[in-house]
This record gives C-alpha cells, sequence and structure tokens, in this order.
C-alpha cells in the first residue's frame, strides 16, 4: 500500500518550469564538460533513485525514450512505478536498445561496449548514460579536455565505472559513435559528452 | 496562472520539448552532426525561421533575456515578430543589446559584439546539409558524413576558383567542426565564420523545414574550409561606417536617393547605436576606429 502512494506522489510540482531548470542545467553540462551544475531538488521519488537523477528522469524521459536500468532499480516495484507514472517511459531489459541507461551503482555496473554506440550514419542513436553518485568531491581527479573545455576542467566524481579511464577512451576512439555520460550527484549534476579526452591528473 | 496558461509556455508542448531538447543534448555531444528531429508547425511561414524559434522555445525560460536578430538589425518585422512572439507565449525579458541577452535568435549574422561564456546563440537555418547542392539525395550524404568523404565540398570551392580567380562563396560559407564534421553555418556572411571559431557562447542550429538541429560547443574548433594556395579570407570594406566610423564592422549598403546615392552601415544595428551614443562619430573616423 505504501509503495502505491510513493509511486503517485513526488513529481514535479511545476512540470513546465522545473523541467526547464533542470534541462537548462543539463544543456549547461553537456556545453561545459565535467562542470558541476548545482540543481534544487525538485522531486521525491523513491529509492534507490535519488532526487537528481529521479528530476532528469523527469525532464527527458517518455513514451518515445527507450531506458534501460541497473539491478536495482528495476528491482523496485516503487522506483519503478513512480518513473512509469511520472514519465511514461518505455523500459528495456537490453542495454544495446537504450536511449537512456538509469543506473543507481556505477562500479556494477556494465561495460560501455554493452550499450547502443549509434551508427557512422546515425551517431545520435546512442545510448546516454545516466550515473547515480554520491558527489564531486571524490579523490581521484581527472583532466578533462576538448570542446566545451577553455583550457583544462578538473573533474572529480565520487564514484566511476570499473576501468573507466580504459573505457572512455575506447569511447573517444569510435567518436563520432559513442556514449555520453550524465553524473547525478547529491543537489549537483555534471556530464561527460563522447568529444571530451580524459587523463588521470599527474602527481 | 491558468493551467493552460502554464502548459503553453513558450507556446511548445511539453512532449515537443523534451524530443527537441534530447535532440540538443545530442547535438552538443557530436559537434557539427545534424541530428534528425520531428520539427513542429509553428505559428508562423518556415522562411520566418521556424527550427530556430523551436530550438529556443525548449531551451528559455523565466530567467533569460532574448534578443533577436534579423541580418544584424533588431527592427525588422522577422525579428520584431519573433521577439513579440517569446514575450506573449514565454513573458521573458527581452533585450536590443547584445551584451544583456542571455540567448540571442539569429537571422544571417553573428553580433559584432563578443559573445560571453553563458550565451547562447540560436541560429535560424533554411538548408542544414553543406552537401545538399552537391548531391540530392539523403541517403548519399549521410553516408559522406559517415565516411568523411568531403572532397566534392573541395570540387565546389576549387570550381569558384577556376570561375572567378578566388572563392566566390561569400555566404553559408563551409566549416568543418573539430576536425570531422563538415557544416553549414546557415546563410551568415563569411565575415562571421571566425567568430564561430573557440567563441565561449553555446551555437545552437535549427532547421524546421529540414528537422535538423546541430551544435557548436563553447570552445570549439571551427575552420572554414580553404585551400593553401588560396586561403580562406573575410570580406573587407574600403571604407568606415558612415554613421558610427567603425572599421572592422560588417557594412551593408544603404541607398540614400533614387539618383544612385547611398551610404555603408554597420548591419549590426545595437553595435553601430552604442558606437554613436559613446560619440564615436563618423566625423572622426581614423580616432573611432578601434
Ligand atoms: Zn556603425
Amino acid at each position: 500500500m505504501r509503495a502505491t502512494t510513493q509511486v503517485f506522489e513526488g513529481g514535479f510540482r511545476d512540470t513546465v518550469r522545473n523541467s526547464q531548470e533542470i534541462f537548462r542545467a543539463l544543456m549547461d553540462a553537456m556545453a561545459n564538460p565535467g562542470r558541476v551544475m548545482p540543481v534544487r531538488d525538485l522531486v521525491n521519488a523513491p529509492a534507490p533513485l535519488a532526487p537528481v537523477a529521479a528530476s532528469i528522469a523527469a525532464t527527458l524521459f517518455d513514451h518515445d525514450a527507450t531506458v534501460w536500468s541497473d539491478k536495482a532499480i528495476a528491482g523496485s516495484e516503487a522506483a519503478i512505478g513512480w518513473l512509469k507514472f511520472h514519465t511514461g517511459l518505455e523500459l528495456t531489459t537490453n542495454p544495446s536498445d537504450a536511449q537512456f541507461a538509469l543506473i543507481s551503482d556505477a562500479e556494477t555496473m556494465p561495460s560501455f561496449e554493452a550499450f547502443a554506440k549509434g551508427t557512422s550514419e546515425y551517431p545520435d542513436r546512442s545510448t546516454t548514460l545516466i550515473l547515480q553518485i554520491d558527489g564531486f568531491d571524490g579523490a581521484g581527479e581527472l583532466r578533462l579536455e576538448g570542446p566545451g573545455i577553455k583550457d583544462i576542467q578538473t573533474f572529480a566524481p565520487s564514484q566511476l565505472p570499473k576501468m573507466f579511464i580504459d573505457q572512455w577512451a575506447a569511447n573517444r576512439g569510435a567518436f563520432p559513435r559513442g556514449i555520453d555520460l550524465i553524473f547525478a550527484g547529491k543537489g549537483a549534476l555534471a556530464a561527460l559528452p563522447r568529444t571530451t579526452r580524459i587523463s588521470k591528473r599527474e602527481a | 496562472m491558468t493551467e493552460l496558461a502554464t502548459y503553453n509556455f513558450a507556446y511548445l508542448d511539453e512532449q515537443t520539448k523534451r524530443m527537441i531538447r534530447r535532440a540538443i543534448l545530442k547535438a552538443i555531444a557530436i559537434p557539427g552532426y545534424q541530428v534528425p528531429f520531428a520539427s513542429r508547425e509553428m505559428p508562423m511561414p518556415y522562411g520566418w525561421g521556424t527550427g530556430g524559434v523551436q530550438v529556443t522555445a525548449a531551451v528559455i525560460g523565466p530567467d533569460d533575456t532574448l534578443k533577436v536578430i534579423d541580418q544584424g538589425a533588431d527592427d525588422t518585422t522577422n525579428a520584431v515578430s519573433i521577439r513579440a512572439f517569446f514575450q506573449k507565449t514565454a513573458n521573458v525579458r527581452v533585450t536590443t543589446k547584445t551584451t544583456e541577452a542571455t540567448i540571442i535568435q539569429t537571422r544571417h549574422r553573428i553580433p559584432e559584439a563578443a559573445l560571453q561564456a553563458g550565451q547562447t546563440l540560436v541560429y535560424q537555418v533554411p538548408i542544414p546539409e553543406p552537401l545538399r547542392f552537391l548531391e540530392p539525395r539523403e541517403t548519399e550524404t549521410r553516408k559522406m558524413h559517415a565516411l568523411e568523404e568531403y572532397g566534392l565540398m573541395h570540387v565546389k570551392l576549387y570550381e569558384d576558383i577556376a570561375r572567378h580567380g578566388h572563392i566566390a562563396t561569400t555566404y553559408a560559407y563551409p566549416v568543418k567542426v573539430e576536425g570531422r564534421y563538415v557544416m553549414d553555418p546557415s546563410p551568415t556572411p563569411k565575415f562571421d565564420n571566425p567568430k564561430m571559431h573557440n567563441s565561449p557562447a553555446l551555437q545552437l542550429f535549427g532547421a524546421g523545414r529540414e528537422k535538423r538541429i546541430y551544435a557548436i560547443p563553447p570552445y570549439t574548433e571551427v575552420v572554414s574550409l580553404d585551400f593553401e594556395d588560396h586561403p580562406f579570407e573575410i570580406q573587407t570594406f574600403s571604407q568606415p561606417c558612415a554613421l558610427c566610423g567603425a572599421k572592422g564592422s560588417y557594412l551593408d549598403e544603404v541607398i540614400l536617393d533614387d539618383k544612385g546615392g547611398s551610404m555603408f552601415v554597420c548591419s549590426d544595428t545595437d553595435f553601430c547605436e552604442d558606437r554613436q551614443a559613446e560619440g564615436q562619430l563618423s566625423a572622426n573616423p581614423a580616432e573611432a576606429a578601434e
């Protein structure tokens, strides 16, 4: 019973303004890779969905968006129910069919190879991964270069997929095909488009 | 505010905005690549920049200040209508000042004043495909972009040189973005091409009739195509602006009388008016020059 009401509550209070606010942060994040964009908590979704990832879902998903989610999210009836009710998304169990992937645990996620990279004629037909993380004050600092970055941008997400540097280099090497990443932290988001070149900070 | 008025913020319904927003994120991630989108009918004819209007409508919010220019002017029918459209449907602040705007929608020009980080320039694009005049089939141009087969583009520019002794293309002069995609900068004069390179502003391009969105992120390499022995050059003007004395701005010829009298003035009206207000009058063009 509790899960049922949770499903219907906690959406955007003002869909038009709230989704514009989140989209604008996403657009600025994608245009300025690694820059941490503060966002307000505008939704309240059932665990394991945190507010920022859930508000990104509410901004970008609808019945035209095919979404894959990791086990923790897919296994939560309340979380999936919330996403269905508030976005009308189309779920898939095959990550290579997904336009979006919603991931609550970056460290146990499938490799980037499992997702859609688009085709050479339609590189936009690729998966955008939304990684839910704790924040942007992680121990390992990454150095970012590429479009959207004036000189060098540093970036320190608290969690990263396994073998991230190698996986990302392969993703960068497939350009213009490739995946794009959105990081959803507490009260903030950031993005890494496929164009970004990443190295570990030299000691 | 009524439910209906809220729903219609910036005219487009929320589902259409989501679809356009998804396309914009992809366009930024793949600079210069044309992302297909399901363009909507807008309450204005296609020639009026419905692609740019849809992009602006998907991006704009209550904190924005909008500027709209047509050629360089804020006061043409097209610019006034689009500005009024967003004032009415989104209730946003509008301005003619380049420096005050957060979003600048444009047809055919990039402002003379250097754009700043945080600003977004939205171009209205009639024909997004730079290879379209050389190859009418979409399936073929897709392949050419996929394989980076841009030889035809150089052939076209070379034919210019063979015929005219120089590259005669002055508008919609093709550029290569971040060393990968050849892109049509829309019918801006080639004079503005260098402003696209490494701009601190985000540049978004919307083609309504052709249903394409593409983008140049800030600080992105944009190179005009050329040949070693015929390097790209911008237009130059032999005299300064007759109104503000600016040298090095893009000038339009204004006809003064029916006897063929004319003068050359800045196409960017905001830039020109600013300079006139600062006292940079044409009486002393040498002093006014930057
Ligand atoms: Zn002038």
